[in-house]
């Protein structure tokens, strides 16, 4: 899988030819359908009366859903490109020109909800020599916090390079002041694989939409080095594999028994 | 830009943060445009409570509107249980000419053009196109 973080800057790579994909190509409009779907599925909202923010919502795809589905929504993107192209196709959410490594810049408690697709990733990323990842994901999820009213909730899909970026963001959610965690959806799966950051700033009265989502999901268990092994392995364990050893070369070994590998007592 | 957004968007630079004068924004030289949209009278209803109506004045004052009441309108049922989902039929005509009064001041109204400018830092931000530009330049990222 490409990473387009590692391509070029989200101002930068969201150009002209890229943005435009987002209208003609209906395998990314299906996808970005399906996931905008799921996060209002794990949000849980309980009417159409709710105001909700769109973090990094390009072409505004994912706001032609929301709108479908009888929400008013506020859209912010980076790329001037992709809010171009969803001004031509006059979506009806408002929008946005802003960096949201800067801040959302809404005064507290503005919306109910949040969602984001594919966008929060790119936060973990420096794109000029003074952008400090870290600060840039705090400065983030603290003017998120205030911008969402007390039980907000923020659902987020995006793509983390690594176990290390998926432990960033949720520190610097947790520091913030939110609770939840990470919903994976289709874990067995390496293509549709799919991490969906599930957070409520405060205590919510209706709480997110957790059906069929198993917790904790089963720990891996760790596979130990030769030597590790070794020394866990008991007495008889150890004459078993010399043994085998030595068949294996063709010399000739006494027979396994009852017997084997025990110690001989006094009584003998 | 709607101007339901004025109600609600402040000054992104972190200094500001803290002042009180980053939140309204002050609007100069803009143009303004009606797009029609569909009327959710629950939507206006619920932003009702959270509207900030001398922010509000103080926008539409400056965008040329004069007319707007100096208090804040309120429903004349509105001690209706809260989880009640009412339809457009179930409000008395006044309420109902009220709410579509604030659905065309908030959500028809768009600023197409123009500069928003912080109080506490000057800095101007430029609306183009409807789409108003927050970001900011290098020395302002903290």
């Amino acid at each position: 899988m490409s990473r387009p973080e590692e391509i070029a800057p989200p101002e930068v790579f969201y150009n002209e030819v890229e943005s435009q994909k987002y209208t003609s190509n209906t395998r990314i409009q299906q996808i970005q359908a399906e996931m905008t779907l799921r996060s209002l599925e794990l949000l849980n909202l309980s009417s159409t009366a709710e105001f909700i923010l769109d973090i990094g919502c390009g072409s505004g795809l994912s706001g032609e859903i929301l709108t479908e589905e009888g929400y008013n929504w506020i859209g912010m993107d980076i790329s001037p490109n992709m809010l171009i192209t969803a001004l031509n196709r006059e979506v009806d959410g408002d929008l946005l020109l802003s960096d949201i490594g800067d801040g959302v810049p809404f005064r507290a408690g503005t919306f109910d909800a949040a969602i984001s697709i594919s966008a929060i990733q790119w936060l973990c990323n420096a794109d000029t020599s003074n952008a400090d990842p870290k600060k840039r994901l705090m400065r983030f999820f603290n003017s998120l916090f205030s911008s969402l009213k007390r039980g907000g909730k923020f659902v987020a899909q995006f793509y983390p390079k690594n176990d290390k970026q998926i432990d960033l963001i949720q520190h610097s959610a947790r520091v913030a002041g939110f609770s939840g965690g990470l919903v994976i959806d289709n874990p067995d799966s390496k293509k549709n694989k799919k991490y969906y950051l599930v957070l409520t700033a405060g205590v919510s009265e209706k709480a997110v939409n957790l059906e069929g989502v198993m917790m904790d999901a089963p720990v891996v268990k760790k596979k130990l080095s030769v030597k590790q092994r070794k020394e866990l392995e008991s007495t008889r364990e150890f004459i078993k594999r010399k043994k085998d050893l030595m068949i294996k070369r063709g010399k000739k070994v006494s027979k396994d028994s009852k017997f084997t590998g025990r110690k001989r007592r006094p009584r003998f | 830009m709607k101007l339901i957004t004025s109600n609600f968007i402040k000054c992104p630079i972190k200094k500001c943060d803290s002042s009180l004068d980053s939140y309204p924004l002050s609007y100069q030289n803009c143009q303004l445009v009606i797009k029609q949209q569909d009327f959710n009278a629950n939507f206006i209803k619920s932003m009702l409570n959270r509207l900030d109506w001398d922010a509000l004045l103080r926008v539409a004052k400056e965008l040329g509107n004069t007319l707007l009441p100096l208090n804040k309108p309120a429903l004349e049922n509105s001690d209706q249980e809260e989880d009640k989902e009412d339809d457009e039929e179930n409000l008395n005509e006044n309420d109902l000419k009220l709410l579509k009064d604030l659905h065309n001041l908030l959500l028809e109204t768009n600023i197409i053009e123009g500069e928003m400018i912080c109080r506490s830092c000057n800095h101007k931000f430029y609306i183009k196109g409807s789409i108003p530009n927050l970001l900011l330049p290098p020395h302002l990222v903290d």
